[in-house]
């Protein structure tokens, strides 16, 4: 009798067990998230769709910052197979809508009060034509300053909150036989200490002009040669060996004290923890001069292609339900040094850089100031934002004068924009 | 009588017929692979297409468009420069070292290596070498200054106006030791009787080697003229890895300019029409001097 019983138990829990396999769909998901914290992070995700009994394809293709993975999906999905979600960001998001290949996720949205928790100037990123249909990951601040905090205290110097303050702060540094600035001689990071001068020097609705429309009369305009000139002024205060240089050897500089500041988004953050320093007492982060009230946000997302299959579209609007759960964007966010996308997120875990950030996202989507990165493909299409960055990598690398710069920024842009 | 009795033979005909069959794949992958997407590429350079290829037709536009952006401009004298200098001097250096390692000396084999190996190495290894070599702050000219001349300089990799020739340093390290090969080979070949005739009617060396070994060394040039052109112009890993396009762009190249506009911009028509240009430009080379070659080679 009690044998029977047990058979009849494990029968059920067999039945059950390919019950819940039925219902499973696969979710194949392109994304570039290779390296370590990154890879940590999206396993994260893995492990909870697979609680709920869905099956996860990884589809990583690493390199080139995303443009591997990007050629790689296009092939896909001109061949009539696209993957079931794919990594993509910004305004290519709608250039993927356009096709119509993407599907609405405006139940998910819906059910879950994203409308409410994701700030708009995000969730018009997302949308095509007023319905989701991306699912936004975390954030990333752009306009942020490192220091070297006992570079400063050492020559007693406070940390510059304007523009004159931060030039006469780096002759002190050069004097003191420092390389003031850690300049990392690439051109997406020419553009990231490019577009956080225009935030810093322009304000944020000439930024928001500038860099997000693209219009042509605030490109051209005198603000626009101030931006330049500040751009150039920075020059004097780099290294011989800065062209070429990798983002994070310009931010070893700064943890060795070869350096005092550099400009970068809070990827950066992960350097300095892995050298093992702490913020606050060995270094900080504050907004670059003149941007405390912009914060210029760089947001990876997923779009979900329109798949018939109906178990995969069941997986999917878990896979987009989870992403933006509490659970998901803590763990993920930690691992990765972003902060959350949407509200209502409990603060201890984070570290004081990214709660100050978490403070300003808050801040800053109320005031206006959270504006897109135009170097991090969250503002412009990829055409325009390729004439801005030749511009602006010319310029500084050539004896081109400040005037002659906003000139050529109108035309490259209004020729990429035909 | 006797062959109609062989065409209906079936092994005969399978006979006649294998090496046709046999190439036939291999021949109708290269017609589609190379001939038919130049074909593709030249048509997608005159459509529409953005991130993705679209095929509306508008003509000419895209070229017209290429010719104004500073970049091509900076892209082609680049490839003039980088070009020119990378065969140059290949072929001087790869023709001395020749000559020089076929004067019968000691350790021959050793030397040979010693040149050739370089050419074992891809092109990402030697940017890299040469990246941390021509750094200011790492490489050669700390050196120099540490060893005490504290005013050299040598920045050609970080200055705008030089950079485009440390890829012609890097390139001819790697290259010159293949050509080096090419012409010992081609040395090697010359029938010894005639060089013993000259030096029996008492010419010199060096006239020896200027007016009778080098002229027979010309198909060894022609040779070397075709593959070092293809080299130059298909560089891309190169200047990736050794200066990534910069200071600034300043060391773009046409092969450079046309991954990022059609790959990362979203241009694929604009880089269509640029890897256009570039096909024309090789076929503007080769083409005059492959026919001047063959037809001498036919006459002679």
């Amino acid at each position: 009798m009690r044998k029977k019983m047990a058979l009849l138990v494990s029968l059920v829990a067999a039945v059950m067990i390919s019950a819940t396999n039925v219902v499973a769909g696969e979710v194949e998901v392109l994304h570039w998230w290779t390296s370590g914290g990154e890879a940590a992070a999206v396993q994260e995700l893995q492990k909870m769709l697979e609680k709920e009994g869905h099956v996860w394809k990884d589809f990583a293709v690493a390199g080139g910052g995303g443009s591997a993975a990007m050629t790689t999906l296009k092939s896909r999905a001109v061949g009539g197979n696209p993957p079931t979600a794919a990594q993509v960001k910004g305004p290519q998001i709608q250039d993927w809508a356009d096709l119509g290949v993407l599907t609405s996720l405006d139940s998910v949205a819906k059910a879950e009060g994203w409308d409410t928790t994701v700030p708009k100037v995000v969730s018009d990123v997302m949308k095509y034509d007023g319905s989701w249909v991306a699912v936004p990951v975390n954030v990333h601040r752009i306009n942020w300053m490192w220091l070297n905090k006992s570079v400063f205290d050492k020559n007693g110097i406070a940390y510059p909150k304007t523009w004159d303050e931060f030039f006469m702060a780096m002759d002190k540094l050069q004097k003191a036989g420092v390389t003031p600035i850690a300049w990392g001689g690439q051109n997406w990071q020419e553009a990231t200490v490019w577009e956080t001068i225009v935030a810093g020097v322009g304000g944020n609705d000439f930024y928001k002009k500038a860099l997000v429309e693209a219009d042509i009369a605030a490109l051209k305009s005198d603000t626009m040669v101030q931006c330049f000139e500040v751009m150039k002024k920075m020059k004097q205060y780099t290294d011989a060996s800065a062209p070429g240089r990798d983002w994070n050897l310009a931010t070893a500089m700064v943890i060795k004290g070869e350096a005092a500041v550099q400009f970068m988004g809070d990827w950066a953050k992960g350097e300095f923890t892995a050298a093992g320093k702490k913020p606050g007492t060995d270094y900080d982060a504050v907004p670059a001069p003149g941007t405390d009230d912009a914060f210029l946000f760089n947001i990876d997302s997923f779009i979900m292609f329109d798949v018939k299959d109906a178990d995969a579209k069941k997986a999917q609007s878990a896979m987009a339900r989870l992403i933006l759960s509490p659970a998901f964007q803590t763990v993920f966010n930690v691992n990765k040094g972003s902060i959350p996308v949407r509200s209502g997120i409990a603060e201890d875990p984070f570290d004081m850089i990214a709660v100050s950030a978490m403070g300003d996202f808050t801040d800053t989507a109320k005031s206006g100031g959270l504006m897109p990165s135009m170097a991090h493909e969250m503002a412009v299409s990829p055409a325009i934002r390729g004439a801005m960055f030749d511009v602006v990598t010319n310029f500084y690398n050539s004896d081109m004068s400040a005037a002659d710069a906003t000139m050529k920024l109108a035309a490259a842009v209004e020729e990429a924009k035909m | 009588m006797q062959s109609a009795e062989r065409s209906y033979n079936p092994l005969t005909i399978l006979e006649n017929a294998l090496p046709k069959l046999v190439v036939a794949p291999s021949f109708i992958a290269m017609m589609v692979f190379i001939y038919g997407f130049i074909l593709w590429t030249v048509y997608i350079s005159m459509s529409k297409s953005t991130f993705l290829p679209n095929y509306d037709f508008v003509g000419l536009v895209q070229y017209v468009k290429l010719w104004k952006i500073d970049r091509w401009y900076v892209a082609c004298k680049n490839l003039l420069i980088y070009g020119g200098l990378f065969i140059g001097f290949c072929t001087v250096f790869g023709l001395l070292l020749a000559i020089f390692l076929d004067q019968k000396i000691r350790l021959e084999g050793a030397i040979r290596s010693i040149y050739l190996y370089p050419l074992s190495l891809s092109f990402v290894v030697t940017g890299t070498a040469w990246r941390w070599m021509l750094n200011p702050g790492l490489g050669l000219e700390r050196l120099v200054r540490e060893m005490g001349w504290e005013s050299f300089s040598f920045d050609w990799l970080v200055n705008a106006d030089m950079a485009i020739y440390t890829v012609v340093i890097a390139a001819v390290w790697q290259s010159t030791g293949f050509v080096m090969a090419m012409f010992l080979a081609g040395l090697r070949g010359i029938d010894s009787s005639i060089i013993k005739a000259a030096q029996v009617d008492g010419a010199s060396l060096p006239r020896i080697y200027w007016k009778i070994i080098i002229p027979s060394l010309r198909p060894v040039f022609f040779g070397a003229f075709i593959i070092l052109t293809h080299i130059a112009i298909k560089s891309f890993d190169l200047v990736v890895v050794l200066t990534r396009g910069g200071p600034g762009y300043s060391t773009d190249l046409p092969a450079t300019f046309m991954y990022e506009y059609a790959f990362t911009r979203g241009r694929l028509a604009l880089g269509a029409s640029s890897a256009t240009m570039m096909f024309m430009m090789v076929m503007a080379l080769i083409v005059p001097y492959l026919y001047s070659e063959l037809r001498s080679k036919k006459n002679g």
